[in-house]
């Protein structure tokens, strides 16, 4: 390791323009209810001290597991994306018996597999400041101040350890002619700290655990169980003791007792319908444990990217993110004029408006994802967005072109420019690229504490899956490092601690609440199944999406939320008694998945638009209409909001029978109060 | 063969006002022949179905998502196919179109060849990967999982999580990490199998052998990763290289033949040395 970890020099508070008077008008919470005061507030146990200590010390407070007594223990973990494949192959190498399932029918193809622009760490490389604390603050700040300190610290720390551990699997980071690892800038940052391999880090990231994991199978420490779908969480005498999957290629439903249970499944993008995710997608894992009892936080944290090949038209299944460095050489405009149908080659420059150049003079085109994305919608909205549907800006390379030449910019983005070539059949080099935002990432999921533990005893969540490390807002490049911290280096300490000191006693799979599970699950699909109503599954995941994306997607306000939520429960309820779901329970049968993670999605929407009309400020990736600075800019309520929503279902937990009519029993938020101790609140400015 | 007709225009968006800043879209009235089979151990068959409509900016996974959606009004089972990403990466598509694995555009996954590759009036047949290895499941769904056998038998470095040295401790000259990236690319699709009259894996083996040989990481198990990833290769039914070459020309990822050739020095160089080495 060559950082050791900075001290932090007492910064001063930056002034700080505080959010609104206190006596802001609040909404009335009829929609959802307040955990009684007296009642335990949310604790997310992080261990007090000096932050630069606290993990080191942890780890030796915490309790081990002999060798010789962890093959007593078996462990579920769900998802082999980075965390998912980190933790399953790390601890079965440390002797635990794991089972380890994926809806794809291998490992190797988790959504992970997709990303593309890098990983950051904390290494220092490139001697320009950067340090662990940095990190650390960097990300704290870019979260906008919604997430919890002593988690970020750690992640900053491991950080370090991530990139040495990949390079000894043999991940081939991109290198420089003396054979040392290359970093470059990403998202913005001042520090040169992001670890990539070409476009493919994800794709090499992910190749590097699922190795490790299939050492694992071959050894017998890891069973796999590809295209199997968790379709339940089974919670026994209080603890989380098992899940009920179904076999994707038999439909078979079966219950599996565990010691513990690791969910990894990912972000729930795909409530918006089209999105950079892959389709299968889903928050069905984290959805169920949320209706048995595991809090769901901070659900309306969602994140936008500018640059997605946009719609082109109804069929759409999904959208091609576009890497973020395309920025640094193109130019973004919009007709200034709205109606304008000329092709982009005939726009003079006087008809032309850079909105980021004139708007923000010295961020441009360089201004983060959000700012970006919103202005995009703008000029949209104002009629003055290209492509079909006018839902697209340009982004145009001929400035760079002319100034660096053909080769230049081959040589920077040419497969980007391929792809976006194969996908909408236009060349790049002679015209404008057209983009649009499209959702790429959720920050919020399951609540965890510091052990990455749930509410619910012995259930885990790791990587997009839980809420933690990002608050309000992901910096470029963060999410693998924190798939990757959660799954090889936390969960293996917190685990055996669990374990050494929660000691679940035996469960057999005729505990009554493995049977139950099972008929709901069964009941679920046969109720699918028996409707034969006259609207396809992707049909409603559409509507559904459309509706998420216009009212709470890139801008939301009470108004458009209120809406949102008086719509919803008739699409379910529609849902329910008009789908149509070919085929049978017992075999393949892919319109039988999609309808029930559509199903799930219907009901997280309305806890998402819950969230965040409750939520009175904009911060980070959400923005309400109602809480900005006259010059547009999001404005953060520090006084009211810096602390973490866990949401709890307030329906019986004891079923997860679907919610056909009328809007979700009223969810009750709990509160973790976020203190910051280190990084001071400030407000953003991209003027 | 089974007749079907396929009603009903998708819902198409209007051309773009700017069309001539790309091509225009048209619509495509088309007939496939797609492989319907109901599970592994039934029999299969060519089935017909009228496409019309077809938008030319879509995908062809998108193309038939929208004959399903019409199957699926129709009361009819829609047909299976595997995918995921959608951006040619994950290695979950693969469709053999007209004869040709991941269809008629070069370097291009089957979820990212547009339909404006095709004419009006085209008929297109669509089948799975068909290869022994691979039994199909449903439809176009076929088990890859042969792939994953060859993977856990020795394609990983030993490095448990922890024991990891400083990573910049260990140079890697560009050039290696370069060959080593090229090979690493690979997505796993299984196209090399399909493609190949003897539906030989080793394109895929020897793309990641080839990845790991690169590496000084990889050196403490070269010749063990190699005589055990051969050999669980031809255990698990995938035929021999005879040299033909159809792999490397339907690879998305353009893993080249060469890259067999150098797991076929790697081979050799292990197999000499297996006479010193205890580890089997
Ligand atoms: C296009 C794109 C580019 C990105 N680029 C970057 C980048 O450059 N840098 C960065 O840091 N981040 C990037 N991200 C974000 C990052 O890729 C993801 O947040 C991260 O990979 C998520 O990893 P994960 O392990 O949590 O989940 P995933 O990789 O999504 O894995 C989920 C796993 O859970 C399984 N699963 C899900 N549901 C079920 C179920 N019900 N039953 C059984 N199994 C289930 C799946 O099969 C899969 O194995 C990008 C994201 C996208 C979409
Ligand atoms: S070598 Fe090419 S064709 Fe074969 S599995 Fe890998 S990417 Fe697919
Ligand atoms: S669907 Fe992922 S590569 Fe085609």
């Amino acid at each position: 390791m060559t950082v050791a970890p900075e001290v932090p020099s007492a910064k001063p508070p930056t002034a700080a323009p505080h959010a609104p008077p206190a006596e802001a008008p609040r909404e009335a919470p009829t929609r959802w209810r307040v955990a009684p005061a007296d009642g335990a507030a949310l604790d997310g146990h992080a261990p007090s001290g000096p932050i630069t200590e606290l993990w080191d010390r942890h780890r030796f407070d915490m309790k081990l597991i002999n060798p010789a007594n962890r093959r007593k223990n078996h462990v579920i973990v769900v998802g082999s994306g980075l965390a998912g494949a980190a933790a399953a192959a790390s601890l079965g190498e440390l002797g635990y018996r794991v089972s380890c399932f994926c809806y794809q029918d291998s490992p190797r193809r988790a959504h992970s597999i997709a990303a593309q622009g890098g990983i950051n760490a904390a290494k220092n490389y490139r001697n320009d400041g950067d340090s662990v604390y940095r990190l650390f603050y960097d990300t704290v700040k870019g979260g906008d101040y919604r997430s919890r300190e002593a988690n970020v610290y750690r992640l900053a720390q491991l950080s370090v350890d991530i990139i040495d551990q990949c390079v000894a699997q043999g991940v081939p980071f991109a290198r420089e002619y003396g054979g040392l690892l290359d970093n470059r800038s990403f998202g913005g940052a001042q520090v040169s700290r992001t670890f990539y391999a070409r476009g493919q880090t994800g794709q090499q990231l992910l190749l590097g655990a699922y190795q490790a994991l299939a050492r694992q199978i071959h050894v017998g420490s890891v069973t796999m169980y590809s295209r199997t779908e968790m379709l339940d969480l089974v919670v026994a005498d209080g603890a989380a003791r098992g899940i009920v999957t179904r076999d994707l290629v038999t439909g078979e439903v079966q219950s599996r007792t565990a010691d513990a249970v690791i969910l990894a499944t990912g972000g729930y993008g795909n409530v918006f319908h089209l999105s950079t995710n892959a389709k299968g997608c889903n928050a069905t894992a984290i959805w169920r444990a949320h209706r048995r009892g595991a809090l769901l936080a901070n659900p309306c944290f969602t994140q936008i990217h500018p640059t997605c090949i946009p719609v082109a038209g109804d069929y759409q299944s999904k959208l091609t993110l576009m890497s973020e460095s395309l920025r640094n050489d193109g130019r973004i405009w919009v007709p200034a004029k709205p109606g304008d149908t000329r092709s982009p080659n005939e726009i003079p420059e006087a008809d032309r408006d850079y909105y980021l150049e004139r708007k923000y003079p010295s961020f441009g085109n360089l201004v983060p994802r959000d700012i970006a994305s919103r202005n995009a919608k703008e000029v949209c909205d104002e009629g003055r967005g290209v492509g079909p549907g006018g839902r697209g800006v340009y982004l145009d390379f001929s400035d760079a072109i002319a100034r660096l030449g053909v080769e230049v910019i081959k040589e920077r983005y040419g497969n980007l420019f391929d792809m976006y070539e194969r996908i909408t059949g236009e060349n790049p080099y002679r015209v404008p690229m057209r983009i649009y935002p499209a959702i790429h990432y959720t920050m919020g999921g399951l609540w965890v504490d510091y052990n990455l533990m749930s509410n619910l005893p012995g259930l885990f969540v790791l990587g997009e899956a839980n809420f933690s490390d990002h608050g309000a807002n992901r910096l470029g490049a963060s999410a693998l490092m924190q798939g990757l911290a959660d799954g090889y280096f936390v969960i293996p300490y917190t685990l055996a601690n669990y374990l050494a000191t929660a000691k679940p006693p035996p469960v057999g799979l005729d505990h009554p609440s493995f049977k139950a599970s099972e008929s709901d699950v069964a009941a679920r699909t046969g109720r699918l199944l028996a409707i034969g109503g006259r609207r396809t599954v992707d049909d409603f995941h559409r509507e559904l999406g459309s509706l998420v994306w216009e009212l709470c997607g890139m801008s939301r306000s009470a108004e458009g939320l209120t809406k949102l939520l008086d719509q919803l429960p008739s699409l379910r309820e529609e849902f329910w008694t008009d789908v149509t779901v070919p085929g049978m329970g017992a075999e393949l049968n892919q319109s039988l998945e999609k309808a029930g993670r559509v199903a799930d999605f219907m009901e997280l929407a309305e806890l998402l638009a819950i969230d965040a009309l409750h939520r009175e400020e904009s911060c980070g990736g959400h923005f309400r209409e109602e809480f900005q600075t006259p010059e547009g800019e999001a404005l953060r309520d520090d006084d009211h909001f810096a602390y973490v929503a866990g949401w709890e279902w307030s329906g019986e937990k004891g079923s997860i029978e679907p919610v056909t009519s009328g809007p979700l029993p009223t969810p009750i938020l709990h509160k973790e109060a976020l203190r910051f101790e280190h990084v001071k609140f400030s407000q953003r400015s991209y003027k | 063969m089974s007749a079907t007709s396929v009603t009903g225009l998708a819902g198409v968006q209007p051309a773009p006002p700017d069309s001539d800043s790309g091509p225009d879209e048209h619509l495509l009235d088309l007939t496939l022949h797609v492989w319907r089979q109901a599970g592994s151990g039934a029999e299969g068959e060519m089935v017909r179905y009228a496409a019309p409509g077809i938008s030319t900016h879509m995908s062809f996974l998108e193309m038939l998502d929208v004959v399903n959606e019409r199957l699926i009004k129709e009361g009819k089972d829609p047909i299976a196919f595997d995918h995921d990403c959608r951006e040619g990466i994950c290695g979950m598509c693969g469709l053999v179109i007209n004869g040709v694995a991941h269809g008629p555009q070069a370097a291009t996954t089957t979820c990212q060849l547009h339909m404006r590759h095709f004419t009006d009036g085209d008929i297109i047949y669509v089948e799975p990967w068909r290869a022994g290895p691979f039994p199909v499941i449903k439809d176009l769904i076929v088990d890859r999982g042969a792939l994953d056998r060859i993977i856990e038998a020795g394609g990983f470095i030993t490095a448990p999580t922890g024991s990891a040295a400083e990573a910049n401790a260990a140079p890697v000259a560009k050039d290696d990490a370069d060959l080593a990236f090229d090979n690493a690319a690979c997505i796993g699709c299984g196209a090399c199998v399909a493609a190949c009259p003897n539906a030989s894996a080793m394109l895929f083996t020897a793309a990641k052998i080839s990845h790991l040989a690169a590496l000084p990481q990889g050196q403490p198990e070269r010749e063990h990763r190699t005589l055990a990833m051969v050999a669980a290769q031809d255990s698990l039914g995938f035929g021999g290289c005879t040299n033909i070459g159809e792999c490397a020309a339907v690879c998305p990822k353009e893993i080249p033949m060469e890259s067999i050739a150098r797991m076929n020095r790697e081979l050799l160089r292990a197999s000499l040395k297996r006479g010193r080495s205890k580890r089997r």
